[in-house]
């Protein structure tokens, strides 16, 4: 796939960062305002796709195998869930329960281990959707060639 | 507001209409996209930004790909033959609404009136999130906590759709 023209190319260049700074604003300060993990998540994931179609694939030489995006997925899920069963090893001895202490409500730190899952839940759908897009980007690039 | 919101879905109803009879692929993909932008709207007009935040992105994204994935194709409907057994379908489809219908009207005696009062279990989320949690954003307090194993499928099901996606698109076969 080809990129557009130097307008677009230039735009994105200016912007693509700050859009990746606003999901990550989103993920963090999910216990406080409106967002969290999930729609962080898709922001992230909205200004690498914002890149890669400004620039086109083959800026990143995508025929080689790539696996980053997939290993990051699975690893969040992973440290999602072994917080989740941290819950069985300290505190009250639930599954899911919130075993750090909570601090002041409105604070950035607080709320125990909710920002926790919200920044693991946000790295895994940053991931997956990426994943599912290079996967039908290189399908294409493996049918053209 | 009640007014706002029949506006909204009256439009989301008539671009879901539209999208089955466009000729054309690019205009059925974007007058599809007419219902998303519409739900966020309602969202909006629901009070309920998280939901709205997630469905401009999700629905932004989904129609990007769309596009690109129509653009490189022939753009053209299949011509496909009228059934000549279409009725039979019409007439279940207008017998399974209606009988849908009417246990909408007969379940929806019992609320609330729209935009007042809150379900009971409403009310105790409402009351005890914020002590109980510690999160100031009660939704969060919600998914990460009182329903953490909903949040935990609905994180499962996007590895799901991933591992679904990388089976279905891989040319080569394992070595």
């Amino acid at each position: 796939m080809k990129g557009m023209t130097l307008i677009v190319k230039e735009t994105t260049r200016l912007l693509a960062g700050l859009i990746f700074l606003y999901g990550i604003y989103i993920i963090i300060h999910g216990h406080l305002t409106p967002g969290g993990g999930f729609a962080g998540g898709v922001v992230v994931a909205g200004s690498f796709i914002l890149l890669i179609l400004a620039y086109g694939s083959d800026y990143m030489h995508l025929t080689r195998e790539e696996t980053g995006t997939t290993i990051t997925e699975n690893l969040a899920i992973l440290i999602a869930l072994l917080i989740a069963l941290g819950g069985m090893a300290f505190g009250v001895k639930i599954f899911f329960s919130n075993w750090l202490p909570r601090g002041t409500v409105g604070e950035l730190v607080s709320a125990g281990v909710i920002p926790l899952y919200n920044i693991f839940i946000g790295m895994e759908v940053a991931a997956s959707i990426l994943t599912i897009f290079l996967a039908l980007l290189i399908f294409k690039e493996e049918l053209t060639k | 507001m009640e007014l706002a919101l029949s506006v909204i879905l009256v439009l989301m109803i008539l671009g879901a209409l539209f999208a089955i009879h466009a000729k054309d692929l690019l205009s059925a993909v974007i007058s599809c996209s007419i219902v998303g932008y519409g739900l966020v709207i309602c969202f909006l007009l629901l009070k309920a930004p998280d939901l709205a935040i997630v469905q401009i992105v999700v629905e932004t994204i989904t129609l990007v790909i769309m596009v690109a994935v129509v653009l490189d194709s022939t753009r053209q409907e299949p011509f496909t033959r009228p059934d000549p057994q279409g009725w039979v379908n019409i007439a279940a489809a207008i017998i399974i609404v209606v009988v849908l219908f009417f246990f909408l009207k007969v379940a929806s005696g019992s609320l609330d009136h729209f935009g007042r009062g809150t379900l009971r279990m409403a009310q105790h989320y409402i009351e005890g999130a914020a002590a109980k949690t510690g999160s100031a954003n009660l939704v969060t307090g919600v998914i990460f906590d009182f329903r953490g194993y909903d949040t935990l499928g609905e994180a499962t099901v996007l590895v799901t759709a991933v591992l679904g996606t990388l089976a279905i698109l891989r040319i080569k076969g394992k070595k």
